[in-house]
């Protein structure tokens, strides 16, 4: 024998077989999960266009998307295309955009409670948006500007503390839940400061509505995640690696600082969506562990995107017409239904040894 | 040398053995501080006062001085500085001991959005419009958040660890803060009265509603200074206090309940103010070691010193309004924190 | 149990060869404090190599300085694997990955996570942009598992298993990364001796069969005794010693590198060094 290193013999083909099949099922499974979550975002979607007070027949949905005249229901056009529709397509991106973003930092920080909207970047981008609106009257492509340049200051500092210790994650997650502290006592400020007229808007931008759902605004964020998406797929590789921990991850070739790097994708897409609809409670937070339920215990970026969206979209259903005369805000809904869902995750979470 | 081991278990602080003598001397610095900083409480603001006025106000003899009503107010928001500043202060201290985790703090532990729910529900479905009537919402939605944040975070058992207790604390807060802002949206008159009382000040309440809340203040304080020795006991981490004969349920129950009782207090008298329990309590510790007989001291004097500085210069930077001391808390106190997340050793904790 | 191939290996080559990795002048530090100073080491190719130490005397940290995990602040490691030379910091990430894998202490374990998707991040440094998962990476995975004993549990989630099996998994993983350099810090912690033992077989295995240049952290002297071709003794930071077990262990050098009192004998399994120590408090029994 010798101590030369010889080309390892093949694989027994046995072995790759058994290999393989045991890479497909969990693989097959995940892809069943998406198809069925995006059949539901479409579903939910379809359900916030046709059904609530005014029921629109699928029959005569493709017409007025053709924009085609309908003399059967002459209203039926204006109210899907100016208010249905808009609301929908809104809540859906922006429930991707949270879904991913959430996933995308609970797994990298190998924390299941490090979501952007627990640990200060949503605050960093709402606290932005708000002094853009209240005291810059900003509006159109300024806005989100704003909230993106918020919540990228957020993490670089976030990012700046946590650097060069063996504990970079959880430092990170502990700034950033003092440096939200303080957005909100800067957006409390700002709230004194203002008319109520301003000050009541700001509120129900901060809650997270879908009222300002207009064409613009759309096109702006579904341009902002197609050219996010596949960034946000390469990122993902290295989210894999970041999940084995800092030592492994920089030996298997991703040093550990540049997963978290990763993460200034996650944040950017975060804050184009907290910029059109506001930050809407827990979604961010909630999307990747529903996901990893249905996706047999695995992260699932894209299956937390499409939770995401469909908790938005039906969240703003209920909002609209679960009371009588009353319109909640999406973010109520999603916050009130968030408290008790959050509290299984805290608890599995425990369990785990995590957090 | 046990009072070294504590230092290492919490790990917040170098060892004390150099600084026994330290104690005294502090406190009488803050004292001094204190005394500074509540005559230019008194005297400083958007309109200068001069301190002769102010003593004839105080003995009686303020017939025919016009600035009379200004210094009524002024006595009367350096007297709320002085009791919410020692309060969370105070509080600050025996939350850490008692968590033995360094970053608790109303602000952060959940505590300050209960009270804040509890108002707006005060407000909006009950009518409430008065500081006197708030505080009791206040103190009920604190004591409940509190209770909550600490449950969450011991639920799956393992030990509650500051980041675990953190995390819980800013989830409740999200969560309750949407319920909040749920029922503020579809009124506007109750957001009005809110987003004020929001921002957490030590001005505009009268004496009368000072006197209302006092006896909190005393039991509160009352119950944290008879247990603070446990404190110490407590800080060395269940296993050992056990051991050294604690009965922790006691212990902790009275120590959580002072701590409640004082944020209630507090956070109902003056609206919420973060980060003044936590940046005054490592302070404390910093300089007097961990030994919580001399830690509460140099909080219950360094706390409303601190507060009232910081109101005072709020008053000065932004004339003729103000920035709220809970803002300027905030603003000085998240530094701190991420100073200390920096230098701690968290996984010691 | 393979306990009839005791010869090291190099034994057999004809002639020294070039060290797979060398320090020179190596010196970290952690926070501020010097860790290992000034060390000068060499890790044999194709040997097993075990460091040894008392409790902080940096051994885990020098496994850091090797994969690159922490940056020396003076001296330099050098890499000869592959019949290229060079310094470890001036290769891109991926490429080191190709050549040198670490197994850490305890590495978190993802969540929900098959044995068989765990082992198959091992070859992350072998896809790129374009090429991603490929028959040569099933391949790898199914040798790494094979070569663990670990194919039977392909589709099993990692966190059901038990320790031994677990550790195996993790081996499999640093496998599936073929190396020809295995850095391994302490591999059988948290295990009882016969999963030690079967580790240590299997490591020992690998290298012989494979000729994979193994290093790794031991806390015991006499697993390290008993697997090492080549010791190397660390205290504070500094080297005491090195070489093989046979000519390095004995009851001075027990003196030297862990200040303990003890006789060495011939292990009657193994023909290896044996470390008996004496005791440390004035009791019964004889003092050497």
């Amino acid at each position: 024998m010798t101590a030369t290193a010889v080309a390892p013999a093949p694989a027994a083909s046995s072995a790759v077989d058994r290999v393989r099949r045991a890479r497909r099922r969990p693989a097959r499974r995940v892809r069943l999960v998406l198809t069925a979550l995006a059949a539901a975002a479409c579903a939910a979607v379809l359900v916030r266009v046709l059904l609530g007070e005014y029921v629109v027949a699928l029959a005569d949905l493709v017409p007025i998307l053709r924009g085609e005249p309908l003399p059967n229901a002459p209203g039926a056009s204006f109210i899907v295309m100016e208010a249905k529709l808009p609301r929908a397509l809104l809540g859906a991106l922006a429930g991707l955009a949270f879904g991913a973003a959430g996933a995308m930092f609970q797994t990298t920080l190998r924390n299941p409670l490090a979501s952007p909207d627990i640990i200060g970047t949503s605050l960093g981008a709402s606290a932005a948006a708000v002094v853009a609106l209240t005291t810059l009257d900003a509006q159109g492509l300024w806005l989100p500007a704003a909230a993106v340049a918020g919540a990228l200051a957020v993490s670089l500092l976030m990012h700046a503390v946590g650097r060069g210790t063996g504990l970079a994650g959880q430092r990170m997650v502990l700034v950033g839940i003092g440096i939200a502290a303080m957005l909100s006592s800067v957006i409390q400020l700002v709230m004194t400061r203002t008319s109520i007229q301003d000050a009541q808007a700001a509120l129900v931008w901060l809650t997270g509505s879908l009222a300002r759902a207009t064409w613009p605004v759309i096109g702006l964020l579904a341009v902002a995640l197609v050219v996010l998406a596949p960034v946000l797929a390469l990122c993902a590789r290295w989210m894999r690696l970041a999940e084995l921990g800092d030592d492994l991850s920089t030996t298997l070739g991703v040093p550990a600082g540049r997963a978290r790097r990763g993460l200034v994708v996650a944040v950017a897409m975060a804050a184009v969506a907290t910029s059109a609809t506001g930050p809407i409670a827990f979604v961010a937070f909630l999307s990747g562990p529903i996901a990893r339920q249905l996706c047999g215990g695995r992260p699932s970026l894209w299956a937390a995107a499409l939770v995401g969206a469909v908790v938005v979209v039906l969240s703003d259903f209920a909002g609209d017409y679960l009371i009588p005369d009353v319109n909640l805000p999406v973010g109520v809904v999603t916050g009130a239904l968030g408290a008790p869902l959050m509290l299984a995750v805290l608890v599995t979470a425990g369990r785990a040894g995590k957090a | 040398m046990s009072t070294t081991r504590t230092a290492d278990r919490t790990g917040v602080t170098p060892p004390a053995a150099t600084r026994s003598g330290s104690g005294p001397v502090l406190v009488a610095v803050l004292l001094v501080l204190l005394l500074v900083a509540v005559l230019s409480s008194i005297t400083l603001g958007s309109k200068a006062v001069p301190f002769t006025d102010v003593a004839r106000v105080l003995t009686g003899d303020g017939d025919g001085i016009a600035d009379r009503g200004i210094i009524e107010a002024r006595v009367a928001r350096t007297v709320v500085g002085v009791l919410v500043g020692a309060a969370l202060a105070v509080a600050g201290a025996a939350m850490q001991g008692l968590t033995r985790n360094p970053l608790a703090d109303p602000g952060l532990l959940g505590v300050n959005a209960g009270a804040s729910l509890a108002v707006v529900v005060a407000i909006a479905v009950f009518g409430v419009g008065s500081l006197t009537g708030y505080v009791w919402w206040a103190m009920a939605g604190a004591g409940l958040a509190a209770v909550l944040v600490h449950a969450l975070a011991g639920l799956a058992g393992g030990g509650v660890t500051p980041l675990r207790l953190t995390l819980a604390g800013a989830a409740v807060t999200a969560g309750l803060a949407s319920w909040s802002s749920g029922l503020l949206v579809s009124s506007k008159q109750s957001f009005d009265s809110f987003r004020f009382w929001q921002v957490g000040t030590i001005g505009g309440r009268g004496l009368d509603l000072v006197v209302t809340v006092l006896p909190f203040f005393a039991v509160g304080l009352a119950l944290v200074l008879l247990t603070v020795r446990r404190l110490d006991a407590l800080a060395l981490g269940d296993d050992l206090a056990r051991g050294l004969g604690e009965n922790l349920v006691l212990a902790r129950a009275a120590v959580a309940l002072g701590v409640a009782v004082l944020c209630g207090a507090s956070t109902a008298l003056a609206g919420p103010i973060g980060f003044l329990g936590l940046v005054v309590a490592h302070g404390a510790r910093f300089a007097v070691g961990p030994d919580h007989r001399r830690i509460i001291p140099v909080c219950l004097v360094g706390g409303p010193a601190l507060l009232l500085l910081a109101d005072t210069v709020g008053r000065l930077v932004a004339q003729p309004s103000e920035v709220q001391a809970g803002i300027m808390t905030a603003v000085v106190g998240v530094p701190i924190f991420v100073l200390l997340v920096r230098r701690g050793r968290m996984a010691s904790l | 149990m393979t306990t009839t191939t005791l010869t090291p290996a190099s034994t057999d080559v004809a002639g020294p060869r070039t060290p797979a990795m060398s320090a020179r002048g190596l010196t970290l530090s952690h926070a501020g404090r010097t860790v290992v100073d000034r060390l000068d080491l060499d890790v044999p190719a194709g040997q097993v190599t075990v460091v040894v130490g008392p409790n902080g005397c940096g051994k885990s940290t020098v496994l850091r300085g090797l994969s690159r995990l922490l940056r020396p602040s003076a001296g330099a490691v050098r890499l000869a694997t592959d019949g290229a030379e060079a310094d470890i910091w001036s290769l891109r990430p991926k490429e080191f990955a190709r050549r040198v894998a670490l197994l850490p202490q305890s590495p978190p374990l993802p969540d929900g996570i098959t044995v068989v998707d765990l082992v198959g991040r091992g070859r992350h440094p072998h896809h790129t942009l374009a090429r991603r998962w490929s028959a040569a990476d099933d391949d790898a995975v199914a040798r790494a598992m094979h070569a663990t004993g670990t194919l039977d549990l392909a589709d099993r989630h990692v966190a059901e298993l038990s320790g031994g099996q677990r550790q195996r998994v993790w081996i499999a993983l640093t496998l599936a990364q073929e190396t020809d350099v295995v850095l391994l810090d302490e591999p059988t912690t948290y295990l009882d001796v016969a999963h030690q033992i079967d580790v240590l077989d299997l490591l020992r295995d690998l290298n012989r069969r494979d000729g994979t240049t193994v290093v790794m952290v031991l806390h015991d002297l006499n697993l390290a005794a008993r697997y090492a071709d080549h010791v190397v003794a660390l205290r504070e930071g500094r080297l005491v010693g090195c070489g093989a077990p046979a000519d390095l262990v004995d009851e001075d050098f027990v003196a030297r590198v862990f200040g303990l009192g003890s006789r060495v004998i011939a292990d009657p399994v193994t023909g290896s060094p044996l470390v008996v120590p004496a005791p440390t408090h004035e009791q019964t029994g004889a003092t050497p």
